[in-house]
């Protein structure tokens, strides 16, 4: 049985269509939502979703920014403060980013901590797209319920 | 009378100026729908958001402990106001009427009210007035992102939090087509879900049915009240969005109706203007006429 799965943000629709299974990165772990899961409400991080759709054996995948999600039985709403599709993601961009975010960070500006924090959500938000970008035709064995690994891209 | 070379150039520069506003007219005319497909965009979000908003606000223990931002307080004494207007004139009455319908309200609000004001002609015309404007943001882009409203509404949710402004409000003018638009005044914080003919930008959440939103059953997670911290200034945010996304294309309807007008007007004016050029060429050709006719006379006559 399908669900629908919606992701728009506060701008824009990102996705809508019928999916198999959807993997989402709660604030309080990864959570994989297949069919019939019960209804739930749920605080998102900065991460990944991954979304199987029906009509095709190619995964999608989307750079999430926090926000939340509501899960009903045959419903996804993924409500996102900033999505991405991993194809509009601009990986030179997002390389150039994380560079800069790193380069602050070890510069240190430890006596504003709300400066310090600002530049590592950055950095975080520039590593998750990164990430993302880079899963483009790559496929997982076991979907949607690992953390990414980062080693493998730093070749 | 002015002469014929005189009309000419006036013609001339009349022409240039309706050429110069009918060019302003058509792009505020897709500015102006522009900024209204962007606001319609942000429905889907509103209207799950709102939904959820409700659920939550309605569960036991969140809506007793009251989230703050939810929370009505019984003693009023100051409040915030973000005014929405144009960096630009040009714009027939649009920031006049807003300013205005602003001030009718501010005068009867009796308290000592804290001005943001978005847009520059608003800014000044407040400061001008002696209103203690706390902030002005200007020169936001033509189709703003919700990364442009965020440090407005951190801005106030933070003076609300922090029991500087015990109300916030925002005044915007309700885009309703191309030709009209309702400058309107609305209550942004505290935020009252189950009150949304009074709230921000209602028209996007008017529509979702909230019949047995409140007694749906969800597991929360982390919790209801973590859930609430998460999507109340989320919400609030996306007023202030909406808002402005809304005063966007009324400044441009506005201002494609005002320039429509000039155009209308600068024809009328070159017509008038060529019928006077031509009877001052037909003057000063009779006159000529007269002087060759007059002459031919008194040589004839000698």
């Amino acid at each position: 049985m399908p669900m629908q799965c919606d992701i728009v943000t506060q701008e824009r629709s990102v996705f809508s269509g019928q999916v198999k299974s959807v993997s989402l990165p709660g604030t309080e772990g990864r959570m994989g939502i297949l069919p019939n899961h019960s209804a739930l409400l749920t605080t998102l991080g900065y991460g990944e979703v991954m979304i199987r759709p029906t009509d095709s054996d190619q995964e999608l995948y989307f750079a999430i920014g926090g926000g939340f999600a509501e899960v009903q039985p045959d419903k996804i709403i993924v409500l996102a403060d900033s999505a991405e599709h991993a194809d509009e993601i601009d990986l030179v961009r997002a390389e150039q980013a994380r560079a800069r975010a790193e380069q602050f960070m070890k510069e240190g500006v430890p006596e504003d901590p709300e400066r310090y924090a600002q530049i590592q959500a950055s950095l975080r938000r520039a590593q998750i797209r990164i990430d993302v970008s880079r899963r483009r035709g790559h496929r997982r064995a076991m979907p949607g319920m690992s953390v990414p690994e980062y080693e493998e891209h730093n070749n | 009378m002015a002469t014929e070379r005189e009309l000419n150039n006036r013609i001339k520069s009349i022409k240039n100026i309706s050429q110069v506003t009918s060019a302003l007219a058509a792009v505020s005319a897709s500015k102006a729908s522009k900024a209204q497909k962007q606001v319609e965009a942000t429905r889907a979000y509103a209207g799950k958001a709102f939904e959820i908003l409700n659920n939550l606000a309605s569960q036991p223990g969140v809506g007793s402990t009251g989230h703050p931002l939810l929370t009505v307080r019984s003693d009023i004494k100051s409040a915030a106001l973000i005014l929405i207007t144009g960096d630009r004139g040009l714009a027939g009455a649009y920031n006049t009427n807003i300013v205005s319908t602003a001030e009718k309200f501010l005068s009867a609000l009796h308290i000592p009210v804290r001005i943001i004001a978005i847009g520059r002609k608003g800014r000044d015309l407040m400061v001008r007035r002696g209103y203690n404007v706390v902030a002005a943001f200007d020169g936001l882009p033509d189709s703003p992102s919700i990364l442009d409203v965020t440090p407005i509404a951190k801005l106030v949710t933070d003076d609300y939090l922090n029991g500087t402004v015990d109300e916030v409000f925002v005044a915007y003018t309700d885009f309703i087509n191309l030709i009209s638009r309702r400058p309107t005044v609305k209550q942004l914080l505290p935020l009252k879900p189950l009150d949304f003919e009074g709230m921000a930008v209602s028209e996007y959440v008017a529509s979702v049915d909230l019949t047995g939103v409140s007694e749906r059953v969800y597991s929360y997670e982390p919790g209801p009240a973590e859930l609430l911290d998460v999507i109340v200034p989320r919400f609030t945010q996306l007023q202030v969005y909406q808002s402005l996304l809304e005063a966007l294309a009324s400044e441009h309807s506005a201002r494609m109706v005002a320039m429509n007008n000039a155009t209308d007007n600068a024809g009328e004016l070159v017509e008038i203007l060529t019928l006077e050029r031509n009877k001052a060429r037909q003057a000063s050709i009779t006159n000529e006429i007269l002087d060759i006719v007059g002459g031919a006379a008194a040589l004839a006559d000698g």
